[in-house]
Order: structure tokens, then C-alpha cells, then sequence
């Protein structure tokens, strides 16, 4: 099947955070992890020991049959728990409400406006501000908060920067929303992560993060073709693998149209086993 | 004449579905000619086929849920395959073809796997450790079984004519609705989980009414075994989910056949509903599964730890906490569709509550084990290896319930490492230890040690050499289900996953030579006694196999240990129990409503996936005859006299009677 992608040189460890959120995202993944590590390596190392210890052959063992019941180790066995998941819960409440997708970054910038549309199967993202579009390519300015509004014009993906934190749905007929930043320049891995379909697997955008100053450069020398209804029209077919291509000339009222479902959703694919050609197939609306 | 179907629904295009299916046609044809050639259709339709003798009903279970494990690796073989070479190509399958492959490992392993496994055990056990004679509805337990057959046959059907859904397991709309999933997949997918649903609530029916009304005299509630607790809880579970899954289902049956709009992306559907919906089941499904599972290794432990299980009571309280929280977690699958910090936070702390029961149990497990005598067989080795797999799973669970740590790794490779981690380190290893653990009693023989373990050691390594990289993966950025990537990192990764692989294959092979050779062997493996592992509970007071009628007189129970005590006084008195007084045995007649009523539900199945309405109304009168046959008859059943029920106590008494002089063979 045609060509993949632009090759990466690098994988993008959630670990590896480059901005506020992911920080934020990846703290709170090892904080909970260390604070259960703390019960499950002794009970581990217990379960162990315990089991060879007292295995039939060892005759130093004392064999204990009535040993069936003990208040304090009851005691103990539901308090362990109980309290690292009182401990834990507090981190999950916190971080529930710090991390929220839709909460702003606080900063004295402010945000850049970005939108994104998944369609089958490329990403389309749209600078309203600057009135350029793009497909299968965003490229952000360095510590700079950047604020997405995103929907779906098909079926639903998920919008992921691994490097930059959070991903979110993106869903048809609805709009999320999306606070991250980049702190440092450079190429990341970015994708769909929630499964749309045959050419899932291209879904991939690489945002490339650059000081603000290119990134005003960049803008202003986007080329391309306009924005419009009918250039959506042709997003709206299946295509798999879409190298990067930009929009110069943005109609702005668009990314609410896809959203309130003012224009007509993805098209489909035309074929499937026992699909159409049957005189039983439901006849499909929308675009065809 | 035949709807939708014609030449170009079998994939002659694709020579990997083509070739498979008919490697799986010709096995089956030749076992049934074989069958035939051998004069054994008779026996198989008498005993086996019409049978409703919940021993028989559990094995052939047990045999579905082994066959299609089979199948489900196989398509993991092929996934694990695909993402080995798949870097910066397109590997050898194409995206039509492996997603089918995925949506197909994911619905089998769970619904025609794992759960026939679950339920066969459930079936083969329950009513012997509670010391009955069989289940509540006998005949509903055989409808159940077959309908479960046909749910599984109609996955498997589709290899060869049409496609599977290329949805994965859950199909998710709008992916899964006409206009995204034109095919017949989605179609198959849906007509099959629904006739295996509706056999497996009334499973659920059935167990429940079994565990709540059919105990032997004096089984108090807190005197059942730890087993019938966990799978009244699983069978409480299904009766109160299945039924929101057979909805949800249904809502999508009707968007794609009879242009409803519950999901649709027109006319005012909403796919969020069925993610809702569907989690609302298949969280609670999880707990289905590995609620008996924690009650194999109940079981298990505190046989071959020589001991009463530690901290009963403790049991049974985090069994009924986890099956009534498991009902409020759903929506920790979809932190990330941005429900706001309230309700995620809400949900992710009920998840963690969970790790609250397992924990629980983690530790009474443990402490059954201290003060033992741990004997290592193979079901013992399982267990341990359980335990120490289990931890860490739930650890990567409770993370993935931490919503901002969601937020990176929901839907990753990390997510799949996880939900493998718990459902093979949790289930798989029970079903194996399980089906150890109670062969004996089904087959009057036991399994070969050396082979069993083998199948361990290569079972445990091989699924960490295959889980632990998908972690990696995880963190380093990757979904699941992709076909191809261009990500250097991964590559490698996932090789080591696909060496796993591997390794697992040697277990399975170690696996099945291992009922081959005990096979085999069987005659000095043979265990005549009815209780080869030293047992406590009732299924061990009879002779294996069991009489068809269990127990020759229903036990009279005094303890929470009730066959170990009649053990331990009959050693220390040196004379078994006072022989007791027979009576004549009522038993149900074996029925062919079950295969029948299949037979019908197939041609339902196959007649609506394909349009063929007459077929359907065929099949609708067929089992609706069925049906009003079956309410209508008017044959007594079958009485077993009281002479045959003491000749057949008596053989099993004066083996009983050799162990006391001393020939245990525990010992």
C-alpha cells in the first residue's frame, strides 16, 4: 500500500515531557506509581518467601492448620489498602481538577488559537487567527499556550502529542477543548490514538515546535490553496497516507460548521463484504 | 433468494482467511467423518450432544473455550507477527485484514474463550461443591451451552464467507454504523454476541437460582465453598449487565438494519451514549471473569497449602464489594473524552476503591499460605505464578485509573500490556490451574506433572517476554491497533514482544502435549479414590468421574470444611462413615432442545447477517417449535434404582476404605 508517512528519527516517551502539561501528566504517573510500588514490592517479596518457606519439604516450617483467622491481620489487610487508596484518591481528586484538557495554562501570553479536524484519515488543523490551515502538519510556537478546539468530520480519534501531554476525543457533532504548551523547539510525534478505521495508521501529524518570532515568519509565508467548503468537500473522502500540504486563505466559520454539523459528515468507504451493490443496503445520505 | 449473499463473499482475494478457513473446514469434516466411520455418532448424541448432566454440559464448555483459545492465539500470533515486521512497511497484512484480525482476538478471547471456560468450570464444580445432583434447569443449561456454540460458530463462519468487523472487539460507533462499516462484519459481530448473550444470562439464571436454592442439607451461606461465592457473585454480575448489553447492542442492530439514530452521526445520535452503554457492561464483564478466577485460586491455594482458606469471611465480603463497585468504574474507559474534572476524578477514585477488595484477597491468599504445607503441583504453580503477576497488573490498573496518567496512556500500547497483564495473569492462569485442579475428578485420572509444568514455565516467561515490551511501548508514545509505524524505537521492542510470542507457542504446545501424554498414560495416573490432591471440599467426597447422580446420598453438612472433616474423623476412627440408607435416584432426561433450538438460532443468525429473510422465518418457527415441544412434553423423567445407587457407592467405598489403610495417594 502507497507510501508511509515521513520517517522519525525518535520515539517520544511520555516520560520525556516538553511542556507544563506532560509535566504535569508525568509527575502525577510516577508519584502513583511509587506510592503503590510501596505495598506491592513487600507483598511481592512476602509472596515469595512465604511460599518457599513453608513449602512441604522444609521441616523447620511449622505447619499451622488452624491458622484460619486473625482480627489484627484482618486489621491490617483492609487498612493497607484502604489507606493507600485514601492517599491516592487525593492525588487522583487534585489532579482531576489541575489537569483538566479544558482548564487554560495560566501565562501572561496569550493563547494561540488552534483548531483541529480529524478527518478520514488526515488531520486538519486551522490558525484562525492566521487564517492558514493545514493538513497532517501543526506547527506551534515555543512557549506560547496553545488552545485547541477540537471535533471530528467522521468517526472518532483522539488528538496526541505523547511529548506535550493529554490527548482528548476528538468526536463528530462535538467540540473538546485542549490546553498545552511546548517549552522547547523540536519535532515531536503526534497521531491519532483512538482506532477510525482502515488508514488509522497513518493518522500522523508531527508537530514541530519553533521560537515564536520563525513561527510569525512561518505564518506569513503559508502558500496553498483557500479554505473553503468545497476544498472540505474533498477532505471528507477516505484517504490514506496524506503528505503535509497547508491552506492560504481561511474560511474561519468552518471548524463551527463541522462541529454543528452544518456540513455533511465523512463520506464513508464505498465497499465492504455483503455491503453495497445488495439490494438491502440502506440508502446512505450526507455527501454521496 | 439468498439476500445479500453471492460469489464475492468469500474472500478469494485474500489467501490467508481463504486458506484458513478451509484448513478449518477440512478438520472439521474429517472429524466428522471420522465420527461417523468409527460408529460413534450414536454415543455422541445420546451422551453428549442431547446430554444435560451438568458434569458433561461444563466439559464440552471447557472444549468450546479451548478451541477457540486456540483461535484467538492464532490471530495474536498473527498480530504479534504483522507489528514485528511492520516498521516502515506494510507488513503482510493489509489494514483490512489485520483489523478483522484484532476485532476478532478481542471479542473471542473474551467471549468465547474465557467466558466458556469460566462457565464450563462453573458448570463441572458449582453443583458439586454445593452437593447437589445438578443444576436448578438442567435442560436451560444445555440451551445455554449450545447457544454459546452457535455464537462461536458464526465468529468463525465469517472467515470464510464475508469479514469479521474491523471495528475492534467493542465496535464503537459511528465507526460501526452502515455508512463507516458498509460489510457484513459488524453484522456478524452482532448477531453472534447476541445469541451467546442471551445463553449466557441464562446461565446466569441458572446459577444463581442453583446457589441460592439447591444447597445440600446444612450449607449455610457461610458454609459454601469459596468457589460457589465468587461464581454467585460473577453470575449476579451477568444478570444484572448482559441484559445492558443485549440493549446496547440492539439500539446498534436497529441503527443499521431499520435506519435508527441512536448512534448515528445524523439526525441527532450520540456515539458518547454507546460508550456509556457498552463500558456499562464490559467493566462489570471484566469482574464476570475474574471473579471466579479469584475462586480457582481459592481453592487451589488452600488445598495445596494443606489449609482452610485464611480470612473466609474477609473473602467473602471483598467478593460482594468488588461485584457491587465493579458496577460504578465504567467510565474510566474514556477519562479522555473530556467529561470535566469532577466526574473524572469520581470515577477514578471508585476504580482504585477496587484494588481494595483484590487487595484483600492478595493478603488472605498469603496468609493462607503461611503456617502450610505448600505441595508445588502444577495448578499450585499457576496460583503463585498469579500472584505475583497479579500485583503488578493491578498496580498499571490503578494507574490507568489516575486520570491525568490516563491522559497519556489511554488506548496505548501500555493500556494493552495492562489489560493482558490482568486477564492472562489473572484468568488464563485460574482456567489452566482450574482445569489442572479438577481433571481428575472429570476424567478419573490426573494430568502429567513434568509436561504441566514445562507449560508453566514457558506459559510465564513467554507472556512476560511479551507483555512487559508493550509497556515500553506504551511510554514511548505508541496506540494500539496500528497496521504499520515508522517509529525506530518501537521496532525493536516490539520484536522482543514477538519472540514472547514465541515462547508461548512452546507453552501451548507443552500444553496440549501434556493431555496428550497423560492421555496416554492415563492408567497410571489413574486416581480411583475421587480425592487425589488431599481435598476439603464436597467434589472430592465422590468417586472420579462422578455417578451421574453426584452424590449416591446428599451430604449432611456441619462445617465450612465439610469434607475434610469426614476425612479427618474417619482417619482418626480408622472407618469410613456409617454406609447410609439408599434410596432411588430421580434424574432429568437427557434432551435435544438445546442443539436444536441452536441448530434454529444459526439459520436466525446466519438468515439476518446476510438478509435472507425466509431463512430467518425458518428459523424463528423452527426454535419457537422447539420451544412449545419441549413446554409440552409429557415424559416422566428417569429413576435410577436404589440397588444400582449402593452398587455404585459401595465400589467407590471400598477404595475409600484402601486410602485408610494407608494408600493415599497425597501422601
Amino acid at each position: 500500500m502507497g507510501a508511509l508517512t515521513p520517517s522519525f528519527a525518535h520515539a517520544d516517551s511520555i516520560l520525556a515531557p516538553a511542556g507544563p502539561i506532560s509535566r504535569g501528566d508525568a509527575l502525577i504517573m510516577i508519584d502513583a506509581t511509587v506510592i503503590m510500588l510501596a505495598i506491592v514490592i513487600p507483598t511481592m517479596i512476602a509472596t515469595l518467601v512465604f511460599a518457599w518457606w513453608y513449602r512441604a519439604s522444609n521441616t523447620r516450617a511449622a505447619y499451622r492448620p488452624d491458622f484460619t483467622y486473625s482480627g489484627k491481620i484482618e486489621l491490617v489487610v483492609w487498612s493497607i489498602p484502604t489507606l493507600t487508596i485514601f492517599f491516592l484518591g487525593g492525588v487522583i481528586w487534585i489532579g482531576s481538577h489541575t489537569l483538566d484538557p479544558f482548564t487554560p495554562i495560566p501565562s501572561k501570553a496569550k493563547p494561540l488559537e488552534i483548531e483541529a479536524v480529524a478527518f478520514d484519515w488526515k488531520w486538519l488543523f486551522i490558525y484562525p487567527e492566521q487564517r492558514i490551515a493545514s493538513v497532517n502538519q501543526l506547527v506551534i510556537p515555543v512557549g506560547r499556550p496553545l488552545h485547541f478546539r477540537i471535533t471530528s468530520a467522521s468517526v472518532f480519534n483522539a488528538f496526541f502529542v505523547p511529548r506535550l501531554g493529554s490527548m482528548i476525543y476528538a468526536m463528530n457533532g462535538m467540540v473538546s477543548q485542549l490546553n498545552l504548551q511546548a517549552d522547547k523547539p523540536g519535532k515531536y510525534l503526534g497521531m491519532s490514538t483512538h482506532f477510525s478505521g482502515d488508514g488509522f495508521a497513518d493518522m500522523r501529524f508531527d508537530p514541530v515546535a519553533i521560537p515564536q518570532a520563525q513561527f510569525a515568519n512561518w505564518a506569513a509565508g503559508v502558500k496553498g490553496a483557500p479554505l473553503n467548503r468545497a476544498a472540505v468537500n474533498t477532505l471528507l473522502k477516505q484517504t490514506r497516507a496524506v503528505k503535509p500540504y497547508t491552506y492560504r486563505g481561511v474560511d474561519i466559520t468552518l471548524f463551527d460548521a463541522i462541529a454543528a454539523q452544518k456540513l455533511p459528515p465523512g463520506e464513508g468507504p464505498q465497499s465492504g463484504r455483503g455491503g453495497p451493490g445488495s439490494q438491502n443496503v440502506m440508502p446512505r445520505g450526507g455527501a454521496r | 433468494m439468498f439476500g445479500k449473499l453471492g460469489w464475492d463473499a468469500i474472500p478469494f482475494d485474500q489467501p490467508i482467511p481463504l486458506i484458513a478457513g478451509a484448513v478449518v473446514v477440512l478438520l472439521g469434516l474429517g472429524v466428522l467423518v471420522f465420527v461417523i466411520a468409527k460408529g460413534c455418532l450414536p454415543y455422541l448424541w445420546n451422551e453428549w450432544i442431547t446430554s444435560v448432566d451438568h458434569k458433561r454440559l461444563g466439559i464440552m464448555y471447557v472444549l468450546l473455550g479451548l478451541l477457540m483459545l486456540v483461535r484467538g492465539f492464532i490471530d495474536a500470533i498473527m498480530m504479534r507477527a504483522q507489528q514485528s515486521v511492520a516498521y516502515h512497511s506494510a507488513g503482510y497484512l493489509p489494514p483490512e485484514h489485520y483489523n478483522q484480525v484484532f476485532s476478532a482476538h478481542g471479542t473471542i478471547m473474551v467471549l468465547f474463550a474465557a467466558m466458556p471456560l469460566v462457565i464450563g468450570l462453573m458448570n463441572f464444580v458449582v453443583p458439586l461443591q454445593l452437593g447437589v445432583r445438578d443444576v436448578a434447569f438442567p435442560t436451560l443449561n444445555s440451551v445455554s451451552f449450545w447457544l454459546t456454540a452457535t455464537g462461536a460458530l458464526l465468529v468463525n463462519i465469517s472467515l470464510l464467507i464475508g469479514e469479521f468487523a474491523r471495528t475492534g472487539w467493542l465496535p464503537y460507533p459511528p465507526l460501526s454504523e452502515l455508512r463507516y462499516s458498509p460489510g457484513v462484519g459488524v453484522d456478524y459481530y452482532l448477531w453472534a454476541v447476541q445469541i451467546a448473550g442471551v445463553g449466557t444470562l441464562m446461565t446466569g439464571i441458572n446459577f444463581v437460582t442453583t446457589i441460592l436454592k439447591m444447597r445440600a442439607p446444612g450449607m449455610t451461606y457461610f458454609r459454601m465453598p469459596m468457589f460457589c461465592w465468587t461464581s454467585l457473585a460473577s453470575c449476579l454480575l451477568i444478570l444484572a449487565a448482559f441484559p445492558v448489553l443485549t440493549a446496547t447492542l440492539a439500539m446498534l442492530t436497529l441503527d443499521r438494519y431499520l435506519g435508527f439514530h441512536f448512534f448515528t452521526i445524523e439526525a441527532g445520535g450520540n456515539a458518547m451514549m454507546f460508550m456509556n452503554l457498552i463500558w456499562a457492561w464490559g467493566h462489570p464483564e471484566v469482574y464476570i471473569l475474574v471473579l471466579p478466577a479469584f475462586g480457582i485460586y481459592s481453592e487451589v491455594i488452600s488445598t495445596f497449602s494443606s489449609k482452610p482458606l485464611f480470612g473466609y469471611r474477609s473473602m467473602v465480603a471483598a467478593t460482594l464489594f468488588i461485584c457491587i463497585v465493579s458496577f460504578c468504574t465504567w467510565l474510566h474507559h474514556f477519562f479522555t473524552m473530556g467529561a470535566g474534572g469532577d466526574v473524572n476524578a469520581a470515577f477514578g477514585i471508585s476504580t482504585s476503591i477496587i484494588a481494595v477488595g483484590t487487595g484483600v484477597k492478595m493478603y488472605n491468599w498469603l496468609f493462607t499460605m503461611y503456617g502450610g504445607r505448600i505441595r508445588f503441583t502444577t495448578p499450585m504453580l499457576w496460583s503463585l505464578g498469579f500472584m505475583t503477576t497479579f500485583i503488578t497488573g493491578g498496580l498499571t490498573g490503578v494507574l490507568l485509573a489516575v486520570p491525568p496518567a490516563d491522559f497519556l496512556l489511554h488506548n496505548s500500547m501500555f493500556l494493552v500490556a495492562h489489560f493482558h497483564h490482568v486477564i492472562v495473569g489473572g484468568v488464563v492462569f485460574a482456567l489452566l490451574a482450574g482445569i489442572e485442579y479438577w481433571w481428575p475428578k472429570a476424567f478419573g485420572y490426573r494430568l502429567e506433572e513434568r509436561w504441566g509444568k514445562a507449560a508453566f514455565w514457558c506459559g510465564l516467561v513467554g507472556f512476560y517476554v511479551t507483555f512487559v515490551p508493550m509497556y515500553v511501548v506504551g511510554i514511548l508514545g505508541m496506540t494500539r491497533r496500528l497496521q504499520h509505524y515508522d517509529v525506530a524505537e518501537w521496532h525493536s521492542w516490539l520484536q522482543i514482544s514477538g519472540v514472547g510470542i514465541l515462547i508461548l507457542i512452546a507453552g501451548a504446545g507443552c500444553q496440549v502435549t501434556q493431555l496428550v501424554v497423560s492421555y496416554l498414560r492415563r492408567n497410571e495416573l489413574r486416581d480411583n479414590t475421587g480425592d487425589p490432591w488431599d481435598g476439603r471440599t464436597l467434589e472430592w467426597a465422590t468417586s472420579s468421574p462422578p455417578p451421574v447422580f453426584n452424590f449416591a446420598v446428599l451430604p449432611q453438612v456441619r462445617d465450612a470444611e465439610v469434607y475434610w472433616d469426614v476425612k479427618r474423623r474417619a482417619f482418626e476412627q480408622q472407618r469410613l462413615p456409617q454406609e447410609p440408607d439408599y434410596q432411588p435416584i430421580e434424574m432429568p432426561r437427557n434432551s435435544p432442545t438445546g442443539f436444536v433450538c441452536a441448530f434454529f438460532a444459526t439459520l436466525i443468525g446466519f438468515a439476518l447477517i446476510w438478509h435472507i429473510w425466509w431463512l430467518m422465518v425458518v428459523g424463528l418457527m423452527g426454535a419457537y417449535a422447539t420451544f412449545v415441544v419441549f413446554a409440552w412434553r409429557d415424559v416422566p423423567e428417569y429413576v435410577i434404582p436404589a440397588n444400582e445407587v449402593a452398587r455404585l457407592d459401595r465400589e467407590n467405598r471400598a477404595i475409600r476404605q484402601g486410602v485408610l489403610a494407608g494408600e493415599a495417594p497425597w501422601l
